[in-house]
């Protein structure tokens, strides 16, 4: 009897990856997923955070492909390996700060060692010749190949009629003449397959799965390297840039403020990290100071965080400063007036 | 055994990533309580155990935290 060989799929939870790994395992394939967690996954953040976001559908969507495919699949952290590819990158950023080339290398490359400690056979990816500009193009994904080491081991089954066999095709554990050539931006051709397959419920595809493809991320991001002096971040400074307004009406120190209970909750844990101002005397914002800050500094920053509050019409308004320490200290002062807060202060 | 793993104030997926490293480190039949914060959780861990051949046993939810008890199935690769 064949040996039944083994594959590796990575899974982002779009539909490309879904189907790439569903026509693998029509071939006899036993299929395993993985998914790389890098900390801007744009996967659950905000749904679970935001309000207007719990209306949505609450899924892991590389859990629900999994789930369809009925294959298991690994989640695994890479946080802070993967630091080095959005600081570093060799082959540089697209529109914003996504570092697609090199991230696609970086997992294609965790996905082999995956495979050399687990037995596996091959990897399989869901690209398509041509449908990024930056890494899904036919010499882009030549440097993936070369770069993550994968050799002949990587599938591409919705493109592999348009590239050279690989080793999976080379050696009969596929039949190539079953797998596709995909090209370019439409959609249509997969939309086709989903329905052949009978794949009607998917992620629809949007702006990407990562928060580094989008404008005002990347602009905050580019803010907090600026603002310390260097290009490093940990895990809790990613996660903030996703919540609340950022603004930074001095140099030395930004505002993050709250904009509805599920981010003010989600800010209140960062207590000890940031000094906290509260609003008492009317409904409003839970609002963290990022930076090193004096007594004027917390002054302004009260005036502002107040404008965003219920008592933004009212004269003074009552507010408390939780220091890192715990120490507490109650603030009088008066919202700034809309048109004084500028523009430019918002990041 | 039962053990227990705080994933509060994590956001999804890593309240299901610590789950499953915890549980990759038990055997099958022993219990893993998993407390979180983040709703997210709700559908997601058990989704996970789902795939992954384990039981969600209970959920509930505790002083505004979210709390699912997890019972470790056979590991086959």
């Amino acid at each position: 009897m064949m040996q039944q060989r083994r594959a590796l799929a990575l899974i982002s939870g779009g539909l490309d990856s879904l189907l790439a790994a569903r026509v693998v395992m029509e071939q006899g394939i036993h299929v395993e997923g993985v998914n790389f967690y890098t900390g801007f996954c744009v996967e659950g953040h905000t749904h679970a955070i935001r309000k207007k976001d719990r209306a949505r559908p609450k899924r892991n969507n590389a859990l629900w492909v999994a789930e369809q495919l009925g294959i298991k699949l690994h989640i695994i952290d890479v946080t802070e390996q993967y630091k080095d590819v959005v600081i570093n990158p060799k082959h540089g950023y697209g529109a914003n700060l996504n570092p697609c080339l090199d991230c696609k290398c970086f997992m294609v490359g965790k996905a082999v060692e995956w495979i050399g400690e687990h037995g596996f056979d091959f990897i399989i990816t869901g690209e398509v010749v041509g449908q990024r500009p930056m890494s899904q193009r036919r010499d882009t994904m030549r440097i993936v190949v070369r770069e993550s080491q994968v050799g002949e081991r990587l599938l591409r089954p919705l493109c592999a009629k348009n590239l050279p066999p690989t080793l999976p095709e080379l050696e009969g554990w596929v039949d190539r003449e079953k797998l596709y050539g995909f090209s370019g931006r439409s959609r249509k051709p997969q939309m086709a397959l989903a329905k052949q397959f009978g794949l009607m419920d998917y992620a629809q595809p949007a702006g990407g799965c990562c928060f580094l493809t989008d404008e005002a991320y990347s602009r905050k991001l580019a803010d907090l390297w600026e603002s310390r002096g260097a290009r490093e971040y940990e895990l809790d400074d990613i996660m903030l840039l996703k919540v609340g307004r950022h603004l930074r009406p001095r140099p030395h120190f930004k505002l993050i403020i709250g904009r509805e209970e599920g981010e003010n909750n989600f800010l209140q844990g960062y207590q000890r990290r940031f000094p906290l101002l509260r609003m008492i005397s009317h409904p409003g914002p839970l609002t963290l100071i990022d930076g090193e800050v004096g007594a004027e500094d917390v002054e302004l920053a009260a005036c502002i965080a107040a404008r965003f509050s219920a008592g933004r019409d009212a004269g003074q308004v009552e507010m408390q400063l939780i220091d890192r320490d715990g120490s507490e200290q109650m603030l009088q002062v008066f919202p700034m007036p809309v048109a004084e807060v500028r523009l430019e202060w918002y990041l | 055994m039962r053990e227990q793993l705080d994933a509060r104030r994590l956001l999804c997926p890593l309240p299901v990533i610590r789950t499953q490293d915890r549980v990759n480190t038990m055997a099958a039949g022993e219990l893993l309580e998993v407390i979180c914060t983040d709703p997210g959780a709700a559908s997601d861990i058990p989704a996970w155990c789902r795939i992954n051949g384990h039981k969600v046993i209970e959920m509930r939810e505790q002083s505004g935290e979210l709390v699912i008890l997890i019972e470790v199935g056979e590991k086959k690769r």
